[in-house]
């Protein structure tokens, strides 16, 4: 297993020196440094002198990917795409082009995301399954088809109708939480993550629900299952003691890939609760087009996933004695 | 299962009891500020956007002075309530008055000629006794030493913000910090967006500037770029324009006569820094952790930034060392309501503390406002139908609703103006032909601003005359103020010329049926816009809509703003729209936008339209020099007679504001130009608790509601499970009696 995941981290150099490339150039075909450098120092009285100077001391003044005017090795070294990202792959993320440190600002801004997005994937999860397992056990009976229907209906609502209607009709008419808003302070903190769970769970409940019903009725269309009923199981007991367990190895490996990218929070319910997430973090970096902030996020982003997926494969192993890696 | 049933009950009543607990306390549930601040004398607000900037030698614009103006103090300041806008002393002892001097330095009379004055001379004497906010830059050792001025990044292990120092100090204000301040304008390392144009009137700040470039690049070697740089010590570099002339007391040398330099120093780039809080902040590893001049701005205001977290809430909180300011008793010609006299001469600041929260979409900002849970709140374009209504007279009004809560409304133009202008060095609508000017006035006819405001704006807005808005000394009102090239004086107000009129100056200009007459080709303009909002559609629409009552085709141009500027500063539009906000109340902060050597293709000024009049350029320089007087308004009259016949701008609108607050917030007063306005402010906290409660009662039925259904719903499905199961049951005995009686 050891070589595996050896081998597995080395793949993701390549993948994260493309990934890198590709925010780059995307970033720099939109913007141009001359642009960071105007929307940094404002729009009033701004003079050529202060854009240039502006773009010196960032590093901006040199050539995006290849310098001809420097040699040797300096023809790629001496560039902004190398300077940029060389020390990310050593997790140095610098400092922000308004002169933050980019890590500290991650370090901090990690915990309120994961205040939301914790409890919102263990409660959707729980949810989730109950429905689905609700679903199974009365499949093919008027609760499964306008269960259904039902969680087709919510799967095509927008996320933002969740937060908007939830806002309105439990901050605003019911009066129950606060509308938006975070504290760090400890369990007042409580009261402030209720919605956005909530909302959070209930926008995953629809795509969540059938997916997992679906594993539920695979699992209990197998021979196994009609052993137990053979032996004159209940269905409940068909249910809970032999097609949750065996559910439970798509179900967790589908988990395990997620967790490393909580951390990078939700755009959306960040933005509209006023939370000080990652996610409101990337997306102001990508509003004021602060380049180091937006490659950081991206490449420990990729980094996080390509880590989910290595758990994801670890935990397959780990979860199901057949399966190997090689 | 009678076990698990009594764990159930346990539980149920648990919650209900947690319910009715919460339920007997009045405070509401979703009172999103802690419990320790009820009633308490607290304004709260809310910021949309984190402020860039916080050093005052940085700092530009307006969310970054509604938190910096309550900080820092220049040494004048506008009077709050006293219109037309007035210049007063803050930390000066009196508004100063220039000395002026010839090119042999031999002081002139007040009243000497402009092209004899080489020099003004501003001497400015503050008043003793203020101190600066608690601040650890000041904080002395047992020894009277610095506590905190030799830190090393070791030092710093367990510091992350401001209060994480134990000890704090305080010192008076002095000249020499005002002097520090200006000389930080020429800071290489501190990009000061005025710097550029102080340097053109402050005698000695582009030498200067280039001193201290020479004695910066040596401090950071070019091996060491990137690495921590050392403080640059300003005190010991002297600044020939600025001279400290005692303790209360320093001296500012302007070149000829700029009377407009009074407005700059009401504003924060002229707020005192002292040397120590530099020194404090330019140590390794303060910038890496936030603890900066632009995090933690440092003055002698009435308030100090307590809490600067801009990802959530900025918070302020009196500045215990405020030397106490009066509320002003007695005003100038303005007329106020009796209401905000009430607490003239009474010390301020009334509000203990600020809580600005960061509220980034319109809706939920909104609905806390309704719930009480900020003090005052804008219109956005969703809600205002919901908050404003007009009366048959075109009257604003709020609606009942907002009327029933006690809410109300604040209106006020502002000192700014949104045009869209005219690329003066492009062939077609540009130069100086009277082809081109007849086209521009046609173009300028046919857009019906009146229109615009009322479907874009909500009626937000007055449509402008000229570049100068209402509250701008040659602003007029009535016939004398209209525009006689676009409007014609009827029945008392102006009224827009007719379309035919336009489609007649437009085929004098040669463009008959909106065809050029030579080449028969239909003319098409191009429109340059940086408009990515959902209405801007709309509005693009009807702007194609009003080109066309005269045959004209508009192709929008619409790209993001940075690209927008990129052809702004090359020349490549033709026409764009834009807009100005004024710095000070002064015409001359309006008519630079036009004054030719301000040129943005020629010169990277401010004249982005490239307008280029001799006889206006002549005009201007004589009239941004001249005092207030009958004499400067004929100069200013004048000069608006020309760009109104050159119509180099389509002149647009005024913006108008609009700012609801609600009963318990007080002496609220829109001021345009003043930056300290909190101060003033008094909020009746035991009012708004009550409303708060009154308002915020929660509701929990459609909790036991949903349960209930949810519980219902399920209950067929359960009486069909067990039928089922039984019927399972019955089908099993029934089989194994078939096989019993089969094998007996």
């Amino acid at each position: 297993m050891i070589a595996y995941i050896i081998r597995r981290t080395l793949y993701a150099i390549p993948i994260l020196i493309g990934v890198n490339l590709i925010t780059f150039t995307l970033f720099f075909v939109v913007n141009s440094p001359d642009d960071m450098a105007r929307l940094h120092l404002g729009v009033k009285r701004v003079t050529p002198e202060a854009i240039d100077k502006w773009k010196q001391e960032r590093g901006y003044d040199k050539p995006l990917l290849y310098n001809e005017g420097a040699a040797g090795a300096g023809r790629i070294t001496d560039t902004i795409f190398y300077e940029k990202s060389a020390r990310l792959f050593v997790l140095d993320f610098g400092q922000s082009d308004e002169g933050r440190a980019i890590g500290e600002d991650i370090r901090e801004r990690m915990w309120p995301s994961l205040a939301i997005a914790i409890p919102a994937l263990l409660i959707g999860l729980l949810v989730n399954i109950t429905f689905a397992l609700l679903l199974a056990f009365f499949r093919a009976t008027y609760i499964d088809l306008w269960g259904v229907v039902a969680l087709v209906i919510m799967m095509s609502v927008s996320t933002l109708f969740y937060i908007i209607g939830g806002q309105y009709l439990i901050g605003k008419l019911m009066s129950l939480v606060p509308i938006s808003g975070y504290d760090d302070g400890g369990l007042n903190a409580i009261r402030f993550l209720i919605l956005p769970v909530l909302i959070g769970v209930i926008g995953g409940v629809g795509s969540g629900t059938r997916w997992y019903r679906t594993i539920f009725l695979e699992e209990m269309g197998k021979d196994y299952v009609r052993t137990a009923r053979a032996k004159g199981l209940s269905e409940l007991k068909v249910l809970f003691r032999h097609v949750l367990k065996n559910a439970m190895i798509p179900i967790l490996t589908g988990v395990v890939v997620v967790i490393p990218t909580l951390f990078m929070g939700s755009l959306l319910l960040e933005s509209f609760f006023g939370v000080p997430g990652l996610g409101s973090y990337t997306i102001d970096a990508i509003r004021n087009q602060d380049f180091a902030v937006v490659r950081a996020m991206v490449f420990l982003g990729s980094l996080l996933y390509i880590l989910g997926l290595l758990l994801t494969d670890i935990s397959y192993t780990l979860v199901d004695p057949r399966i190997r890696l090689s | 299962m009678a076990h698990r049933l009594g764990f159930h009950s346990k539980a149920l009543f648990f919650t209900i009891s947690m319910l009715v607990l919460a339920a007997c306390s009045d405070r509401p549930w979703n009172n999103p500020y802690p419990p320790a601040d009820d009633g308490k004398n607290i304004l709260y607000q809310a910021f949309s956007e984190r402020p860039k900037h916080l050093d005052p030698v940085r700092s530009y614009s307006s969310n970054e002075y509604s938190f910096l103006g309550q900080i820092v103090e220049p040494p004048l300041h506008y009077h709050y309530l006293d219109r037309p806008y007035r210049l007063a002393a803050l930390t000066a002892k009196q508004v100063p008055v220039p000395d002026y001097y010839d090119q042999q330095d031999q002081l002139l009379p007040a009243d000497a000629r402009l092209e004899d004055i080489a020099y003004s001379v501003y001497e400015i004497v503050i008043q003793p006794g203020i101190q600066y906010q608690p601040h650890p830059a000041f904080a002395r050792d047992e020894q009277g030493e610095l506590r905190y001025q030799n830190l090393t990044e070791a030092d710093l292990t367990d510091k992350w913000k401001l209060s994480d120092f134990s000890h704090s100090g305080s010192r008076e204000l002095v000249a020499a910090d005002y002097v520090y301040q200006i000389k930080r304008l020429a800071h290489p390392r501190l990009d000061s967006p005025i710097y550029s144009i102080m340097s053109e009137y402050i005698v000695g700040l582009t030498d200067y500037a280039k001193e201290l470039k020479q004695v910066d690049s040596k401090l950071t070697p070019e091996q060491d770029e990137g690495r921590h740089k050392p403080w640059l010590d300003l005190t010991k570099y002297p600044l020939q324009g600025v001279q400290i002339v005692d303790r209360y007391r320093y001296r500012i040398r302007i070149k000829g006569k700029y009377p407009q330099f009074l407005y700059w120093l009401a504003m924060p780039f002229f707020a005192p820094t002292p040397p120590e809080v530099d020194r404090f902040y330019a140590q390794p590893g303060m910038k890496q952790r936030n603890i900066s001049m632009d995090w933690y701005p440092v003055g002698t205001g009435a308030y100090m930034l307590s809490e600067n977290n801009p990802n959530l809430r900025m918070v302020m909180v009196k500045n215990p060392n405020f030397r106490g300011m009066a509320y002003p008793a007695r005003i100038g010609s303005g007329k106020v309501s009796p209401e905000l006299l009430v607490d003239a001469g009474k010390p301020m600041p009334f509000i203990d503390k600020v809580v600005y929260s960061l509220e980034k979409e319109t809706i939920p900002y909104w609905s806390k406002f309704l719930q009480g849970y900020y003090d005052l709140s804008g219109i956005s374009s969703d809600s205002f139908d919901q908050a404003v209504q007009f009366n048959v007279s075109g009257e604003v009004n709020l609606t009942d609703a907002m009327q029933k809560k006690g809410i109300r409304l604040l209106t006020e133009v502002q000192s700014s103006t949104m045009y869209m202008g005219f690329n003066m060095i492009d062939p077609v609508v540009g130069g100086d032909s009277e082809r081109a000017r007849l086209l521009r006035r046609a173009i300028s006819i046919a857009i019906d601003y009146e229109e615009f405001i009322r479907i874009f704006r909500n009626g937000r807005g007055l449509v402008a005359q000229s570049l100068l808005p209402p509250g701008i000394i040659g602003f007029q009102e009535g016939e004398q103020g209209m525009n006689p090239y676009i409007f014609d004086w009827v029945n008392g107000k102006p009224r827009r010329k007719s379309v035919d009129q336009a489609r007649q100056l437009l085929a004098q200009a040669g463009y008959p049926q909106g065809r050029d007459a030579k080449t028969g080709q239909p003319l098409v303009i191009y429109l340059d816009i940086a408009a990515g909002g959902p209405d801007d559609k709309a509005m693009l629409d009807w702007f194609r809509k009003q080109f066309a009552r005269l045959d004209l085709q508009l192709s929008v141009r619409n790209t993001d703003y940075n690209r927008f500027q990129e052809k702004m500063r090359k020349g490549n539009a033709q026409l764009f729209m834009w807009g100005w906000n004024a710095d000070y109340p002064d015409p001359e902060n309006f008519m630079f936008l036009l004054y030719g050597p301000n040129s943005r293709v020629k010169h990277a000024g401010e004249n982005a339209a490239n307008y280029s009049n001799p006889e206006f350029d002549v005009l201007f320089d004589q009239m941004k020099n001249m005092d207030n007087g009958p004499e400067r308004i004929a100069v200013i009259n004048r000069m608006l007679e020309i760009i109104r016949a050159d119509a180099p701008w389509i002149w647009g609108y005024h913006p108008k504001q609009y700012v609801l607050h609600h009963s318990w917030y007080g002496n609220a007063v829109s001021n345009l130009f003043a930056h300290n306005t909190l101060m003033y402010k008094r909020i009746d906290a035991r009012v708004r608790e009550q409303k708060r409660r009154q308002w915020n009662q929660p509701v929990i039925w459609p909790i036991f509601a949903v349960v209930l259904l949810l519980v219902l719903s399920l209950v067929p499905g359960f009486v069909a499970y067990r039928r089922k199961e039984h019927r399972s049951q019955r089908h099993a005995l029934n089989s194994s009696d078939n096989q019993t009686g089969k094998h007996s």
